[in-house]
Order: structure tokens, then sequence, then C-alpha cells
């Protein structure tokens, strides 16, 4: 079968591929483009593993479909920290302890990017709800939730008093 | 976050802190390599073919169509194996990766193919054209173990087996010390229950992956996550006949194991794949195969009656131990059967263990194996008899705690342990008598593990700039690399951003056993420590050469070498860097090496306190409030004992509340993912606040005891407390989820 030509900007810059009717994005990312930091823990949807923003909404990339995103902006792990400067969640994740093995950190990290960018000061309950699709098995979640607590206070600081 | 120390040890500057992980930046940025990241030119991509039956003979395997497709370039089943070494007919671990002449479980593989895509793969694999005839099957313990059972495997029954089983029970053990009768005559209150365990998953988020490449010379690179690459390297090696030295294993990063990756499912394939392709091959499970065709853990049933004086005294205890670990021979029910009453000293106590075969994928090892199973019913026994007595549960526990010189129920006699302490900590904490309202209950258990040394060598390095390199051979599963860091700098005495840690391959390093029986921190520390000792030796022989003096006039302190007394000198001391500048020039690099098969592992006790609340209306039960405490003999890095501490307890929460591997009739595995198999998820749980406490281990320098494996323990009888008491019903099986914690609500009304 013809393989299908998609156009998309992934982390800021402009990329082309050709698929599989039926390759899902998470396959294009990480057997086509070398963006493997986007990780496959079940390619059913359960477990966030492979989370990424896409149009500024977060998804999990095995539920979409590569050829779907032609014309979109996505965002992976690959893009969060800037020049080598790692984003405050990133940092939190280290100082906190947040990661064991760190498979599900990639995921994890762009949830928690997304959440913060809709809630600049969520409760422990909303962050544990909006990361309730992310599924961690090494670290029963304390530490991840105390550092995406403590990312959303830092960038609430980093970005004065209005900042609410 | 709280900490006890209960008496002044060695004080230490950096072990004991918290630095970021030396691996953490690659792992928070997507650099990290784990078993499915690694891409090779020429790489063919392997699946395997799985046979969705409990139990069936396989009649003939036809591959011809499949060969035709174009872009399959091998096609391998159990013969091939036959071919590349005979031997291979007796091979357990090998058979549980492909079937021979039966399908053994729901998912048991029985070809493979590798293909120069995955869709063409997938598309070769329904080419294949299977017959088999259906057998009889039996997947429940009980019914396996009656005469007349279908047997799973046929001459696998050890000699020692009482009479009145089936064969499917291949193994048995027994332990114990004293005179039960009379122990259980002096009791004022007997209580005999049986409970029961469901198989449950490791769930490890990453699935088994690998890349093997295997030239015609007979030389093999292989790339996977797992928890002990030599382990790979000695079972593949003696698969294919080839020398240790000819297989080259790399681990990658490991996304979790909790011990389901320290054996082999997919390697051998992809080497035989790679072997008869030429090509290197990848393989990646799915989620559904780690279901089916992984090792979950046992599941049990297990009789414990144990007695007790209104005093609270334990007068005998005995259990008999069933667990079934699936189509092949295990070890976890000896394991279990050992750990039972280790937490107490008693007078009279005996447990009896048998191993059982049914049609479900062979277990594997699950953090602490076999222990939790039987813990569970010992603690939730205690717990009755504590309420029949209306006694303060911890009270109990403190007063038959094993201690110091207590001999264990399974044999040794215990050296220094923090069981004592651990509870006394709980009793004290404001947890422990913090208000309860109605439909809420509290429960506590305690928790023990053996803890493994073993087989270990590490090489310390120092360059020539003054900075070290730690080669070990353990996959860092949760934060290793930077507690090896911490004891080689403390030990050495220089700052720890001048250490760095590596996981050599197979052909690096000398063996080292499988990242398991929570060994890492204890006997790769220790092997460090030794190593850096070593080092330090030959710093100071340098330090005497260029001073002129002997050698034994050196000593070692801070980082610095420095004259032994007056007598030797009033030399400026030498820092480790100055000493490696000009090592060219005293004698060559400096470094520190170090093998041993580490004894004195320590064992480790837990305790967990839990508050829970049942709705009484839909049977769902909340954890509202956890707190762990363990003995960690020394914290290295307290926040990854926290870690364990809390990833453990939630894991145990898991199994206590909700996860089961779920059979139909036909006996198909009905729920192989996660939205089925449901594992914790953020929003199930609070906070889990851990309570570490360090009563230092004899055997190792700096105290340490292992700390992973502990905290999956306690969780499930606690929660069985908790839920019993809070409904005013006992319950003897898990997981207490909605559906079987309701049926009793509405059965007691």
């Amino acid at each position: 079968m013809k393989k299908l030509h998609v156009n998309v900007s992934i982390n800021n810059d402009d990329l082309e591929f050709l698929c599989n009717p039926e390759d899902t994005l998470l396959d294009v990312l990480r057997n086509d483009l070398n963006l493997t930091g986007t990780k496959e823990g079940c390619s059913t949807g359960d477990c966030g593993a492979c989370s990424v923003i896409l149009d500024k909404k977060l998804v999990c990339s095995c539920l979409v479909l590569a050829a779907e995103v032609d014309g979109s902006s996505i965002d992976t792990i690959e893009g969060m920290a800037e020049e080598n400067k790692l984003h405050v969640l990133q940092e939190k994740f280290l100082e906190h302890a947040a990661l064991q093995c760190g498979i599900c950190t990639p995921g994890i990290l762009i949830a928690a990017k997304a959440l913060l960018e809709k809630n600049q000061n969520p409760t422990e309950k909303e962050v544990r709800y909006w990361l309730a699709g992310n599924l961690c098995r090494c670290t029963g979640y304390d530490k991840i939730i105390r550092a995406v607590l403590d990312a959303a206070r830092e960038m609430r600081k980093d970005h004065g008093p209005n900042y609410s | 976050m709280d900490q006890i120390t209960p008496k002044a040890v060695k004080e230490f500057k950096i072990v004991g802190t918290r630095p970021l992980r030396p691996d953490g930046i690659d792992k928070v940025t997507g650099k990290a390599m784990y078993g499915a990241d690694l891409y090779a030119p020429n790489m063919l991509y392997g699946c395997l073919l799985r046979i969705n039956e409990p139990h069936a003979f396989i009649e003939s395997i036809n591959i011809s169509n499949a060969e035709k497709l174009p872009g399959v370039k091998s096609i391998i089943t159990f013969k091939d194996f036959l071919k590349i070494n005979p031997d291979n007919k007796n091979n357990p671990i090998l058979e549980n990766c492909i079937a021979n002449e039966k399908v053994l479980y729901d998912g048991h593989a029985i070809a493979a193919i590798a293909a120069v895509d995955l869709n063409t793969a997938k598309k070769a694999l329904k080419l294949i054209k299977v017959k088999y005839k259906k057998l009889p099957f039996v997947i429940n313990i009980e019914e396996a173990m009656k005469t007349g059972a279908p047997i799973v495997s046929v001459g696998k029954k050890n000699e020692n087996i009482p009479d009145g089983y089936s064969d499917n029970v291949i193994q048995y053990c027994s332990f114990g010390n004293g005179n039960l009768e009379d122990g259980f005559k002096t009791a004022d209150k007997l209580i005999k229950r049986t409970f029961k365990t469901p198989s449950v998953h490791q769930g490890y988020i990453e699935p088994h992956a690998c890349l093997a490449s295997m030239s015609n010379d007979g030389k093999a690179d292989l790339w996977c996550c797992t928890q002990g690459h030599f382990n790979v390297r000695s079972i593949c090696s003696n698969i294919f006949k080839m020398d240790n030295s000819q297989l080259k294993v790399t681990a990658s990063e490991i996304g979790g194991g909790f011990g389901g990756k320290t054996t082999v499912f997919i390697e051998p394939i992809a080497l035989a794949l790679s072997q008869k392709s030429g090509h290197p091959v990848k393989i990646v499970m799915s989620r559904e195969e780690v279901f089916k065709a992984t090792g979950p853990t046992v599941s049990s049933l297990v009789d414990v009656e144990i007695g007790m004086k209104k005093s609270g005294k334990i007068t005998a205890a005995k259990a008999i131990i069933r667990y079934e670990g699936g189509a092949f021979p295990n070890e976890t029910y000896e394991l279990g059967a050992q750990s039972a009453f280790a937490s107490y000293d008693l007078d009279a106590v005996k447990t009896e263990a048998f191993n059982v075969l049914t049609n479900r994928p062979t277990q594997a090892a699950y953090r602490a194996p076999g222990a939790p199973q039987s813990i569970y019913a010992v603690e939730s026994v205690i717990d009755e008899l504590c309420q029949h007595f209306n006694l303060d549960p911890l009270y109990v526990r403190i007063l038959n705690a094993a201690k110091k010189g207590t001999k264990s129920s399974y044999g040794p006699t215990f050296d220094d342990i923090g069981l004592k302490a651990t509870l006394e900590a709980a009793k004290d904490h404001p947890h422990y008598n913090a208000p309860l309202k109605e439909n809420q209950g509290r429960g506590i258990s305690c928790g023990f593990w053996f803890n493994f040394g073993g087989n270990t060598c590490v090489s310390l390095n120092i360059n020539f700039d003054g900075t070290v390199g730690v080669v070990e051979g353990n996959p860092d599963i949760g934060g290793s690399r930077s507690s090896i860091s911490q004891m080689a700098a403390e030990e050495l005495g220089i700052s720890l951003d001048k250490v760095k840690t590596v996981i050599a391959d197979t052909n690096s390093l000398g063996h080292n056993d499988v990242t398991d029986g929570s060994r890492v921190t204890f006997s790769v520390g220790l092997a460090t420590i030794k190593a850096a000792k070593l080092a330090k030796k030959e710093l100071c022989k340098r330090a005497a050469k260029l001073w002129g003096i002997d050698e034994d006039a050196v000593i070692w302190k801070e980082g610095y070498a420095h004259p032994a007394g007056a007598n030797a000198g009033n030399q400026e001391p030498l820092s480790l860097e100055d000493i490696a500048k000009v090592s060219s020039q005293t004698g060559g690099p400096i470094s520190g090496h170090y093998e041993v098969n580490a004894e004195g592992a320590g064992v480790s006790f837990g305790v967990h306190l839990v508050d829970i609340e049942t709705d009484m209306e839909t049977g769902h039960s909340k954890i509202l409030r956890y707190t762990v405490f363990q003995d960690a003999g020394k914290a290295i890095h307290p926040s990854y004992v926290e870690g364990q501490m809390q990833g453990g307890s939630v894991q145990g929460i898991g199994w206590a509340l909700n996860e089961e591997y779920i059979y139909n009739h036909d006996g198909k595995l009905q729920n192989p993912g996660f939205l089925d198999y449901r594992i914790p998820v953020a929003s199930d749980l609070p906070m889990i606040d851990p309570v570490i406490l360090e009563i230092p281990n004899p055997g190792h320098p700096y105290g340490v005891r292992g700390v992973g494996e502990t905290s999956i323990v306690p969780p499930l009888a606690a929660i069985n407390n908790a839920v019993s008491r809070a409904t005013g019903i006992r319950f003897t099986e898990l997981p207490l989820s909605p559906p079987r914690v309701l049926k009793a609500i509405l059965n007691k009304q």
C-alpha cells in the first residue's frame, strides 16, 4: 500500500515523514523519527507512558494515527528542556527523587506540564486526578505529586504575583 | 518523612545525604536508553505466535506459507533449539519461552518470526498453520492437588511428597521446632483459618524488550532490559552451547522489574532468529504478552492456626502453605514457608509448604517472593486473636517479637535486628492514636524479608585527573548508581561529583548476581567500599614512594595521605588528586578491585499502619492514611530508601484491594491489560509516610540492610485487618475489591 506523506511541527521543528495508514503516532515518533523518549507501555491508552501534547491537548500517542497529525504541532519530552535548561518540572522531579526506574517519567512530565498550563495552582487532589491516567509502578506516586506541587509553586513565583 | 537512628553510629559526610541522582537528567529528558530504544542497522523485527489454550498437545506446525511472504527472513520453533543443542529438550526456562510438545498455559508461544518490519511479521504469524489437540487443564490450586486432576507435566514430582496428592504436587518442605501439641494445649484461644491470594503481576511499565545479533562465527551481542545481564548470559550461552565469553550482554536502562525481569522470555528467541537470518533482531513484547506469558507471582491457599494466651503470648503456631506457580517448578513455596513466622519468637512452630503445577504462566519472582502470601495469613490471624482478647495489636506483636538471639522458625539465629524498635516507633507515632470515625478501621501488620548477598565484583579506577570511575555489574533499577557513588566518595574522602558509577556489560567485569533479593546497595556497596579501601592502600603506597618513606608510615584520612606520625616526617598531606596526577611516575594507574560472594545481608523487618474507610453501600475501601516503618540499617540515600518503602507499599495496596488474574471457564486469562488489571493510580492514594529506622547491620561496613522488598509484605494483612475492623467482618481472601466486600456486607445484613 502507498505510504502517506505527513507534515508536522515537533518541538518547534518542521518535519515530514511517510507512514503506513495503520501506523500510530507513537510508532512514527519512536521508529521513524528517533524520538524514543516517548515510551510504549501498553499501546491501548491505559498507561500514559506515551503522552505527548498534540495541538495543546494532552493525548496518548498510541491512540493517535500518524496520518491524523498532518499540519499539527506536537510537544514531546525531547522538547521540554529549553537550550539545555531543564524545565522546572524536570528539576523538581530530580530534587524530589520522583523517579525510580524512570520509564513513566517522560509521560508524567508531559502530562504534568499540560496540567500546569491549564491550572497554575492545582490542589493535591487535582494533581492526583489529572495524573490518574499515567501509571507508575515504582514510586507509589507520593514523590511525583510532591514534585508537581512544588514545581507549580516555583512557577507561580517565577511568573510574579499576578500569575495565579 | 522521619528518620530514627537509635544510637550514635559512624559519622558520615556523604552517606545519608540526598544528592541528585547521576542518571537523572537523562531520565527526565528522554535520553536514557531502555530495552526498546536501541535500533541497529539492517535490523529485523521479531514477534511470537502464541496459542490461546491453557493446555494442548501440538500435532504440527506448518510454516511454509509464512516463509513465502516477502519480507520474512526467519522462522523458528522449538525444533530449531533442538538442532542448536540437543540438551535443550530438558530446559524448563527455554520451554517456558517457546513450547516443545505441549502448550502449557494460555499465551504460551510456539513459533517466532523475524521480518523486515513489524506489520510483515504480524501478517506472517497468521500464515503459520498449527494443529493441536486440546487437553484437560487445571488452573486452581485445590483442584490441581487432588488425585485425578489433569496432570500439567509428568515426572516432575519430588520423592518427599506425602501420599494422597496428584502428580501436580511436585515439591514439599517443612520447617519448625518445639512441641506444637503442648503449645496449642496451653493456649486460651485457638484460631484456625484458611486464606487465599490471587496471582498478581509485577506490572512494570516497560514491557520486555531486546535486540540480539549473532554472527555466523557464533559470537553474539545482546541488549536487553533485565535485572541481571550476567544471568541472561548464563542462560542463553547454555541454550546455544556457547562459551560465556562469546556472548556479550549489555543491560539497557530498566523500566521496572520487581523480580519479573530476573529470567529470560524473549532473549533466546531473538538470538535464534538472528542466528538463522544473519540480521540483528529486535523483539518488544506487547502488554498482553507481558500479562499472559511472563511471570506473575504465585497464587496461594494457606491454613494458619495460632494459639494465644489471654496475656497475648503466642503458645504455638502452624501453617500449611500451598502455592501454585504455573507450569514449571520454582522455589517460592520454600521462601513462603521460611518467612511465615519469621517475625516472632516462638517456642513451638511448624510450617509446611507444597508447590503445585497448574496451567498458568510460570511464576516469576515478585518483590519478596513468597513472603506476602504466607505473612498475610499469619498476621490476619494474629489480628483476630488481638480482637478476641481486646488486646492492643502492637503490644501483642512487641510481646512476641523476634529479637537478637531468637532462633527463627526457619532455623538461623538472628543477630541485631530492628523489629522491636520498628514496632515501638509505630506505637509512638501520632498515626497510631489518631481518632477513627464510623466505617473506618486501622490495620497493622509486620513484614519480613531475608535479604540476599551473593556474587559481586566491583572495579574502582582512579583516573589521572583525580576523578574516580566505579564499574559495577547490577542494573540500576531505582537509584543505585547514586548510592554506590556515595559510598565510594565517602570511603575515599572525596566529593561526590568526582565519582561516576557505570554498569558494565558482561565482558567488562566478572560475574555479578541478579539485581534481586534487595542485594545491590548491600553487596555492591560492600564491594565498592572494599575496593576503595584497596585503592586507598595503593594511594598510601604511592605517597610513601613520593615521600621516600616506608608505606606503613602513611595513613589515609579524609581524602588525603598523611604521614602516620611524627616519626614519619612532616610532609604536607597529599590529596587523592595530587597522587593520581603523578601516578604514571610512581607505578602506573591506581585502582581497587574487590570480589566476594557476600554474606551477612541482614534480615529486614517493617511495620505498616493503615487507616481505611469502607463504603458500606458499594464495598469500596479507601486508604485514608498510610505509614511505613522500616529498618534500613543505614539509609545511604534516604529519598530512594523512602521510595522503596512507598513503592512497595503501593504494590501491596494494589494486591490487597484490586489486582488479580481472572480466568474464565476455558482457562483463558480475561484481563491481560491495564484497563482490567487495575494497578493503583495516583487518585486512589494518599501520601505514603515513610519512617526510616537505622539499626546497623553488623554484616556491612556502613550498616546497610537491603530495603527493596520488605515493604510489599505488610500491606496485604494490614489492609485485610483494617477492612475487617471497619466492617466487622473477617475477610480471608484477596483482593478486597468492592464486589467481594459488598457481598460479605450484604450476607451479614
